[in-house]
């Protein structure tokens, strides 16, 4: 390990108390919704239902401002307003870097690329890093994520209790992104403290995101610059090599990927595995059906894909953009509704029933057009390893305290807190 | 029947890749690409139209030549 601005830094500067969120309640969903609405948090799907029958485009002044399509033709369409709906500033609220000095804004152009990135930055930051998750690429890491669930699992089943998002689900991505990259995976809960500062708690504290933002851009630099001078095997090292077009920063851009990785792969595919598992947790017939069948796995995850989608994505329009009967104004802010679009009775049959045997189902969970999810592929790995590996070693559980499980939502929804009973078993 | 794959639609989800390996290929950076020409064989049609229901960019089509 590299000296590094973390090692310096004491443990209580990395909890974080969750900020309240005051809202005043939701009148009307159509005009005045809101994304941090109790109620949204916890289940979405009623309110897109209703929104997408009488008003597919809905509206809000809150948060910034933002329109919320929930029609999956909607949201196939927006997605190829590029750049005029820009990914720019993909946060669904934005960040308030004019509150502070000049100079003490994060660089521009470090940001995430490709996510936050147009073309042509886009494109060939795309480039750079989609070669690591091709799904021939993403299977060699599958020994080493099912080495760490089982592990995992180790620590917990002789309780015959654990919390299955913090103790498995939030384990696991950050510490197959920390070996991908070649950083030290005993960084992972600082890991997933910051990406929750910057994703989760962030969103309402603007003090919070730009605190955790300048731990991982700083730890970040530290570690591309100290592969500038020792390059290792990793994907670090690697990216640094890669042809760039010239007069680019070599090492912002590798930061910046760097960053996106980190940021991206991390509380997205926790929040998949915590919910495909509070799914199972607390549906028995489910639970029963896959632990006796598993050539189910493929179909059930994409089925807790399509349901449980966490990821909603911003875009902000450069100029005027007319839409289907709506003008979006210039620098107002599109969510991309992926989740939404996933219950459009359109395209889905049956869509609030949840079928681990779905065949025909083309959701959009990972998005649609050119920013469609790099990682999706180690995603989906990801989640195959970590729901194979429970069911392999725990095949019989369930809800240990229904009203105990708390939900985080915004941008990425899924279970924080995930209490789960089962009959005690042994470590390996 | 013949599959056809709109690779300037395709944005590498490789849903087509995971149900259908005998049909498509994918590229280092997740572009599908049809084998054989795009021939399906008769014990693959279901499959095939899978893969067509299953594009989020609606990118492959089943056609009878």
């Amino acid at each position: 390990m590299s000296d590094s601005t973390i090692e310096s830094t004491s443990e209580d500067d990395f909890r974080i108390e969750p900020p309240v969120i005051n809202t005043p309640p939701v009148e009307d969903w159509t005009s005045d919704y809101d994304i941090f609405d109790a109620d949204y948090i916890t289940d979405p799907v009623p309110i897109w239902n209703d929104l997408r029958g009488q008003c597919p485009m809905a509206k809000t002044e809150r948060w910034g401002g933002s329109w919320l399509p929930t029609r999956h033709e909607d949201l196939q369409a927006l997605a190829k307003i590029v750049p005029e709906l820009s990914s720019t500033d993909p946060l669904v609220v934005s960040a308030r870097d004019d509150d502070r000095p000049e100079d003490d804004r994060a660089p521009e152009g470090l940001a995430a690329p490709p996510i936050t990135a147009d073309p042509p930055l886009h494109g060939w930051t795309r480039r750079m890093i989609l070669p690591t998750f091709s799904p021939k690429a993403v299977a060699t890491y599958r020994p080493y994520t099912e080495e760490l669930c089982h592990q995992l699992i180790d620590g917990f089943i002789a309780e015959g209790r654990c919390d299955a998002a913090q103790q498995y689900a939030q384990q696991i991505p950050p510490r197959v992104i920390a070996h991908l990259l070649g950083i030290d995976p005993d960084k992972a809960d600082d890991f997933t403290t910051w990406v929750r500062g910057v994703l989760e708690f962030g969103l309402y504290d603007n003090n919070i995101r730009v605190k955790y933002r300048d731990i991982i851009r700083d730890f970040l630099f530290a570690e591309v610059t100290d592969r500038v001078e020792n390059p290792r095997d990793d994907k670090l090292t690697e990216y640094l090599a890669l042809d760039i077009p010239e007069g680019v920063d070599r090492v912002r851009v590798v930061v910046g990927i760097a960053n996106l990785l980190l940021i991206a792969g991390i509380d997205t595919t926790w929040s998949s595995i915590g919910s495909a598992l509070f799914h199972f947790g607390s549906h028995p017939d489910d639970r029963r059906r896959l632990a006796a069948d598993d050539s189910l796995f493929p179909t059930a995850i994409e089925e807790m894909l399509r349901y449980y989608s966490p990821v909603t994505m911003a875009r902000v329009a450069l100029e005027d953009v007319e839409y289907n009967g709506v003008t979006i104004k210039e620098g107002d802010k599109v969510l991309m509704n992926f989740p939404g679009a996933n219950h459009d009775p359109e395209v889905f049959e049956n869509p609030e029933q949840i079928q681990i045997d779905r065949e025909r189902n083309r959701h959009i969970a990972f998005g649609s057009g050119i920013h469609r999810c790099a990682g999706s592929n180690l995603a989906r790995l990801e989640m195959d390893v970590a729901l194979r590996v429970w069911f392999e070693r725990i095949p019989d559980f369930e809800l240990a305290d229904p009203n105990g499980i708390t939900w985080a939502g915004g941008q990425v929804r899924g279970p924080r807190v995930l209490p789960m009973k089962f009959e005690a078993g042994q470590p390996r | 029947m013949r599959i056809r794959i709109d690779e300037d639609a395709c944005q590498g989800h490789n849903r087509c890749y995971a149900l259908a390996p005998e049909l498509v290929d994918v590229d280092d950076y997740g572009t599908a690409h049809v084998l054989n020409d795009g021939v399906v064989p008769d014990e693959l049609i279901d499959k095939a139209k899978l893969i067509v229901d299953n594009c989020p960019e609606y990118a492959i089509e089943l056609t009878d030549d």
